[in-house]
């Protein structure tokens, strides 16, 4: 490769170790910022929740097992089938293979860490404090008991008294930033963090799954979280989103939560899929058939699925033009799953599968898989819908999608990837007696259950009745259910002893082709010692020695002279060397930031008002702090990237990897703007008792302010930013778009004045859209304020002037949101 | 497959009186028709994917190289991923959407109205050829004749279902659905509301009561049969 002496690997180890580790004792876990170690500690939390929502199944066929039975009072009986589904969804489905990403991502796509490591810390820590809040709901008997979607107005004040409601809204919410967190997160690393040479067309296939996936993250979410807290302003300040008799709609809430609810389906199928595409191949000792293909079905599955959530609201009474609409969408959703099916069988058949334990968790995927997209169809279409919804059919069909379509091939994962989490192969041999108990567990369980629904069994009822024909079934379903649950359990104990106690592996035992296998195991704190160049999807197959290689150093950075965290970034499609990033320390920013964030959304349940903008105040000083640390006070120009290159650190690129970050945390929020829209056209075209009494009128001085301040803000931060790479004087600009700000602030200020929030949804939705308009316009002040600040103290020049970018993408999102927001509020008191 | 398999015995011995496949009126019936194409329908394609793994196993590899791969392409993606399941679904959606057409409440000469309220946990049921007549948890309707039941809700949102007669639509607060129902036969049919609505769920029920012409005019006339 090069004539250049070169570290050992051992003494290259040694450089590296000390640049990357926790810090010592359990202080290092608060303040870890590593991926393996966040990674860990996130797949053993969703696995606590697995096992929590998996007692909680147990005690609902306890409950069903016999008729009439007294076991549980439907008081307790709802909390427990809320909690069921709501663990299974939020804290367990979602977390854990955001989990597995946060481990495999770096050593798949040959980099040292994720984008913003403080960022996965962050979210974990989130995950954890609300995901113990939500169980300590549960065992003080105040758990959610509404169902896992909350339909309102049974959610509402009214018919749900109590904090388990709020509990559900905002503790969930508060979950919804650790994974927006997460994806945010994971976009950034697929597209800028990866190995030279991994162009688009050679990421490993699970890269690109994740990659969809968090992009599906980022756009689902949020129309869920507005709905969230729209339903909680209607129970604290009585403002009439969902009340037909003041113009409210609770149709308006089925729609935002299914417009997360559906795409939710495929953002957990998704990442299975992606673990299956890694793994069959290798288990069949071939190359993935039709890559470009199974790419091109995950990206239509993901745009498919924002297409169809309206067929979870088939009996609604939604015209059948509409229905139609949705049914054929639904259906079509199953090509692009029809072709991966056929990919991986062709994939099969193309090589020479074996039969490890794996592929076994595999084919009972397939299995169970294919019923329950079969019986997807069917619920596709709308008039058997009519029949089957809210029955146990569908309990039935979504066991066997979620089950069978997500759970055995994440336990397949576990199993293929042991090596790489733990450092130890299999040992112990429970996992094969495990895995037929599951199966016949599962089947036992579920098949017969889609007949009891036919039969007429609801979803939810609390016990079934004496001579209804449902107590055999439901009988075999409660034993069956039990011998799944011990199964699992097994699959949890073989797991925990074999990555405990079994024997130390080889590197790569499956003789696997991608780079997470190129890495000593368990993978180092820094992950690859050098970032290699690679040229095809297959790495380690075309060169065996790339390990060596890596380890040697002879890749990019192979020499730690700087002594902190750098990585390299690449571009995006073609993954040429760009600039080095240089990470955060261990910090116990994310931890705290996280704690302080708890307290913002669980104070509210309590009414603690004060509390809630005591740590919002609190949030706002640690984010600045976090974002402070960031940057160099001097230029340091190129500096040796190894392998004879020689590039700018990630301060001196015009579009830093934070600039990114931004974007796509803007393409969340920007949803979350759009669905806001949404809601306020659905409720003026669907809503009963609309027009409301009265319209506001926009007046002169509100949109004048608007329209002024939204110029000058954006000028002003343009007129800054040509003056940091000129050398020239900023403050005339920054004071500018501060004023400007503060004009914007003002207009949508003139909404609040004009309307009585609780009186009409009308006045209700303009004050969310003008008190949204103001929040970006003072947020966007304050990030003015902090770049100030960062000039005085000499981060920014003209080379270093990232910052700035980013401020300016605040503000014109800040200024696009009142033009749309402001203009949709006033545009009806315009009109004649 | 199982399903199918045990269907005669299942049916041997069950109550029927809330069963989704044991029509008693032209809607259920089609829609169990729909049901029963469905299973026969997917039970093939299960058996077929099955076998497609099984074979898998069986065979040694097969032939390496690009020109291999682009014939397993245009066979398995394009063939089976693209073809096959487009083919499957284009059909089946095309009659689903077809006997949805068919189940709406179109206008008619024989249609009767009545007027269906849900409220935790009780139904209120009002016919507008009675005026001020008015039925808790019993719905009396003609057999035989199409009936239009207008839904509604005064507090949650609930679900009218009489799983033998017709699908299930909900009952909203502020808005009125409309569902087609029908039964062949004088009789009594079970209903339910099938949108969870809190501790009374379970028991918010219903009978449909289903008269001759005879006892229905009575009932109009005020005569409680």
């Amino acid at each position: 490769m090069t004539d250049k002496p070169r570290l050992t690997a051992l003494r290259l180890h040694k450089a590296l170790y000390p640049i990357w580790r926790n810090d010592p004792g359990w202080k290092g876990i608060l303040t870890t910022v590593n991926n393996n170690t966040i990674g860990g500690m996130f797949i053993m939390g969703a696995t606590g929740m697995f096992l929590v929502g998996g007692i909680l199944a147990m005690l609902i066929r306890a409950q069903l097992a016999s008729p009439n039975s007294a076991f549980m009072g439907p008081e307790v009986y709802n909390q427990i089938f809320t909690m069921h589904g709501t663990i299974m969804m939020f804290l367990f489905a979602i977390p854990f293979f955001e989990a597995l990403t946060i481990i495999l991502l770096p050593g798949m796509l040959g980099t040292r860490d994720l984008a913003f490591p403080r960022l996965g810390a962050f979210a974990f820590w989130c995950y954890m404090i609300g995901s113990t809040s939500m169980i300590v709901a549960l065992l003080a008997g105040v758990a959610p008991d509404g169902g896992w979607f909350m339909y309102p107005p049974l959610s509402s004040s009214a018919y749900s008294p109590g904090i388990n409601t709020d509990i559900w809204l905002l503790g969930i919410s508060f979950i919804e930033i650790s994974a927006i967190s997460a994806a945010v997160e994971i976009v950034v690393s697929v597209l800028r963090y990866r190995a030279a040479g991994m162009s688009l067309d050679k990421l490993p296939i699970f890269a690109w799954y994740m990659l969809v996936v968090a992009v599906m993250i980022l756009t689902a979410f949020p129309p869920m979280i507005l709905g969230s807290l729209i339903l909680e302003l209607e129970r604290a300040f009585d403002m009439p989103f969902f009340q037909a008799e003041h113009g409210g709609d609770s149709l308006l809430w089925q729609h935002l939560f299914w417009l997360f609810g559906h795409p939710e389906v495929y953002i957990i199928f998704l990442p299975a899929a992606g673990v299956v595409s890694m793994i069959l191949p290798v288990m069949a000792r071939t190359t993935l058939l039709g890559y470009g293909w199974v790419v091109t079905a995950a990206i239509s599955l993901a745009v498919l699925s924002f297409g169809l959530w309206v067929h979870h609201m088939f009996t609604t009474g939604i015209p059948h033009m509409g229905l139609a609409f949705f049914s054929a969408v639904s259906t079509l959703v199953a090509v692009p799953t029809g072709v991966q099916i056929f990919a991986w069988i062709g994939t099969l058949w193309k090589g020479r599968p074996e039969l490890h334990l794996p592929m076994l968790w595999i084919l009972g995927f397939f299995v169970t898989f294919v019923m329950g997209g079969l019986t997807g169809v069917m619920v596709a279409m709308v008039p058997f819908d009519w029949q089957a919804h809210d029955t146990y059919f569908v309990v039935a069909h979504l066991h066997y999608v979620l089950i069978g379509g997500y759970v055995f091939p994440m336990i397949a994962g576990v199993y293929y990837w042991l090596p790489v989490l733990s450092g130890r192969k299999r040992f112990f041999r429970m996992g094969e007696t495990a895995f037929w108990l599951v199966m016949v567990g599962f089947h036992g369980t579920f098949l017969l259950l889609h007949w009891a629904g036919l039969l007429g069994m609801r979803r939810r009822v609390d016990t079934i009745e004496a001579g209804s024909g449902w107590e055999l079934i439901n009988l075999l379903a409660s034993i069956s259910g039990f011998i799944l649950a011990i199964g699992f359990a097994l699959v949890v104990l073989d797991v925990a002893v074999n990555a405990v106690v079994a024997v130390r592996c080889r590197r790569n035992p499956w003789n696997a082709g991608t780079l997470e296998w190129a890495t000593p195991i368990p993978g180092p704190a820094y992950n690859v010692a050098s970032i290699p160049v690679i040229s095809s999807r297959y790495p380690l197959y075309d060169n065996p020695d790339l390990p060596v290689q890596i380890a040697r150093g002879e890749g990019f950075l192979g020499t730690p002279i700087r002594n902190r965290r750098e990585t390299l970034a690449v571009s995006v499609s073609r993954a040429e060397p760009e600039f080095i990033a240089v990470f955060p320390h261990n910090s116990i920013i994310p931890f705290a930031m996280a704690v302080v964030t708890s307290i913002v959304f669980l104070a509210p349940v309590f009414k603690w008002w004060w509390l809630m903008f005591a740590a919002a105040a609190g949030v706002t000083v640690l984010a600045l702090c976090w974002v402070w640390q960031g940057g160099s006070r001097q230029d340091e120009g190129l500096l040796d990237a190894g392998r004879g290159l020689s590039l700018p650190t990630h301060a001196e690129v015009p579009y830093p990897p934070g600039w990114w970050g931004t974007l796509f945390l803007l393409l969340a929020n920007s949803v979350l703007f759009g669905s806001l829209l949404f809601g306020y056209a659905f409720l003026w075209t669907v809503a009963p008792n609309w027009p409301p009494p009265a319209i506001l009128q926009p007046g002169f001085w509100g949109p004048v302010l608007a329209i002024g301040g939204g110029a000058f803000a954006s000028g002003g931060i343009r007129l800054a930013d040509r003056a940091i790479r000129n050398e020239g004087a900023s403050w005339l600009g920054l004071l500018a778009s501060l004023a400007g700000l503060a004009g914007l602030g003002a207009g949508a200020w003139t909404i609040f004045a004009g309307t009585t929030y609780n009186a009409h949804a009308y006045d209700a939705t303009l004050w969310v859209i003008a008190g949204y308009v103001t929040f970006h316009a003072g947020l966007a002040g304050l990030m003015v304020l902090f770049l100030t600040a960062r000039i005085q103290a000499g981060f920014i020049s003209a080379r270093r002037c990232g910052d700035a970018r980013v401020v300016q993408l605040w503000i014109d999102y800040a200024v696009l949101v009142a033009g749309l927001g402001l203009g949709a509020a006033w545009l009806p008191g315009w009109l004649p | 497959m199982v399903i199918g398999g045990i269907t005669p015995l299942m049916l041997a011995g069950c109550e029927e009186r809330v069963s989704a496949v044991h029509p008693a009126g032209p809607a259920a019936d089609i829609i169990a028709t729909l049901w029963w194409v469905m299973l026969a329908g997917a039970t093939a394609i299960f058996l077929l994917v099955t076998i497609l793994l099984v074979l898998a196993f069986r065979r040694g590899g097969g032939p390496s190289g690009e020109a291999a791969d682009i014939r397993r392409e245009t066979v398995w993606i394009k063939g089976l991923g693209l073809g096959f399941t487009m083919a499957v679904l284009a059909a089946l959606t095309v009659w689903g959407l077809w006997i949805g057409e068919r189940l709406l409440p179109r206008p008619g000469p024989d249609v009767v109205a009545v007027e269906a309220e849900g409220r935790q946990w009780v139904w209120r049921f009002t016919y507008p050829d009675a005026p001020g007549r008015m039925t808790e948890d019993e719905l009396h309707i003609p057999a035989s004749r199409p009936i239009d039941v207008h839904i509604t809700s005064t507090d949650v949102i609930h679900s009218f279902w009489v799983p033998r007669l017709a699908g299930k639509l909900d009952a909203i607060p502020g808005h009125v659905n409309v569902l087609r129902i029908e039964a062949w036969e004088p009789g009594e049919y079970a209903g339910f509301s099938a949108e969870f609505s809190g501790t009374g769920y379970r028991r918010h029920t219903f009978t449909v009561i289903a008269h001759e012409a005879a006892a229905w005019n009575a009932f109009l006339a005020g005569e409680m049969p």
